[in-house]
């Protein structure tokens, strides 16, 4: 059996590649934690992943994310996840994995021929 | 076989380039497209960090509460830019601990333009309309660059820039309708960011030997002289609106061309700059990393307190 998911850290690297130009001194040990920000820019919208930033817990990781994310009240709400924490469907395997769904055009309404006179449908 | 699977590959990642469709961090890409970006990217956030301390320099003397107030915001909104394209730079697979490094260290580059001094307060105006004025003309095309994490970094600070550019252009028309000694210092700051900014575009064509497959890659949109060229035509007429002046005697509207024309530029500075000669390289990055260690000693308590809050929920939980 084909396992479709693998850990996908966005913006971590550990998994998949190394730092090419790395001093080998894993400096990476050196920064606070990476989170991944989540806003809902008005009530009624989804949360938005609008980037990243190093913090050393949650709470912090929400006010950096306020002061770097919403100076412009671009938000009304905020949500961090640690990077390490989010896994990813993998962008190689995205031909087969979604090809469910590639030859199911009766999902859509303009499969169905009806007569013009039909309204309001 | 590997050789001939990455030829297919580089094909592929072509390909999705010329029909516009963005690059995100999982994908394949040549490793020479993902050096290109680190070092563009990470030159571009430096910039952004280093640009902070000249203008930082005019906070405490602002010559009134309003201005005190935009230019903090300013300040503060270059603080972001730098964390905004960092955070991009590291989806290639570069840490912000290294790249702190590299600036620290000198092997990473900033804007020359960041090298020169503040030394009054219209160079606040100057900065604020030639030198972000010059990076909203290289950043907008920028929205539209290949890599998806730097082009959505670029919108979200083009936004932001524009309000730069106009308290800039404020602070230099109220000193343009001011004092005789008021006016005189406008037209100084003028004078000294004027050739400054013009070479905030980098090298001339001919002389930027990557800028082919940067254009391939879709890295860059335009050259380096056609942004210059576009720079040059809108400040020539702006600095009408100040009744000003441009310090360059061969600036001249060429109707065949449709464009101005403007007189030489002096390489040779330039290169002096970007080799750590210009007025403030050292003090520059002096205060970077002062700052940097003088703030060590918070950044290890941010990280104890969050261990210990950790062990101690872990200790609740069992
Ligand atoms: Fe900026
Ligand atoms: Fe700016």
């Amino acid at each position: 059996m084909k396992t479709y998911i693998t850990i996908q850290y966005y913006g971590d690297y550990g998994d998949r590649e190394t730092a090419k130009e790395s001093s080998g001194n894993l400096p990476s040990n050196r920064d606070w934690p990476l989170w991944e920000v989540f806003i809902r820019s008005k009530m009624g919208l989804d949360h938005k992943h609008v980037g990243s930033l190093h913090a050393a817990d949650a709470q912090m990781a929400i006010e950096n994310a306020r002061d770097v994310y919403t100076r412009r009240q671009e938000g009304i709400s905020i949500w961090v996840v640690e990077s390490k924490n989010i896994h990813a469907s993998n962008p190689d395997d995205s031909a087969s994995f979604y090809d469910p769904a590639d030859d199911k055009v009766y999902r859509h309404p303009t499969f169905y021929e009806l007569p013009d006179e039909l309204k309001a449908m | 076989m590997e050789k001939q699977g990455t030829i297919q590959l580089e094909s592929v990642f072509q390909d999705r380039i010329d029909q516009d469709i963005r690059i995100e961090p999982r994908d394949w890409m040549p490793e020479k497209y993902r050096q290109t970006l680190i070092r563009q990217i990470s030159q571009h956030a430096h910039s952004e960090i280093v640009g902070m301390l000249p203008e930082g320099n005019w906070i405490t003397r602002a010559p009134s509460l309003r201005r005190k107030a935009t230019l903090i915001a300013k300040v503060q909104d270059e603080a972001g830019h730098g964390l905004y394209l960092y955070s991009a730079a590291e989806t290639l697979g570069i840490s912000r601990a290294e790249m702190i490094d590299q600036l620290h260290s000198g092997k990473a580059k900033y804007s020359s333009i960041f090298n020169y001094p503040t030394l009054s307060w219209a160079d606040i105006g100057a900065i604020g309309w030639l030198v972000d004025g010059a990076a909203i003309m290289n950043q907008v095309p920028l929205c539209r660059t290949s890599y998806g994490p730097y082009a959505r970094a670029m919108v979200r600070i083009c936004k932001e820039e524009s309000f730069h550019q106009r308290q800039g252009f404020e602070i230099l028309l109220t000193l343009s309708r001011g004092n005789k000694a008021q006016k005189a210092m406008c037209q100084d700051a003028i004078n000294r960011w004027w050739w400054p900014s013009v070479m905030m575009f980098g090298p001339s064509d001919d002389a930027s030997p990557h800028t082919a497959q940067s254009m391939a890659w879709k890295i860059k949109r335009f050259t380096n002289d056609e942004l210059r060229q576009k720079f040059v035509d809108i400040c020539a007429d702006q600095v009408k609106i100040l009744g000003m002046l441009l310090p360059d005697p061969d600036l001249k509207w060429n109707e065949a061309r449709g464009h101005f024309d403007f007189g030489p530029i002096n390489w040779e500075e330039f290169w002096q700059v970007i080799a750590g000669n210009g007025p403030c390289n050292k003090e520059r990055i002096a205060a970077r990393v002062k700052a940097h260690e003088e703030g060590a000693w918070v950044r290890e308590a941010a990280s104890a307190y969050a261990e210990k809050q950790q062990t101690k929920q872990t200790a609740a939980v069992a």
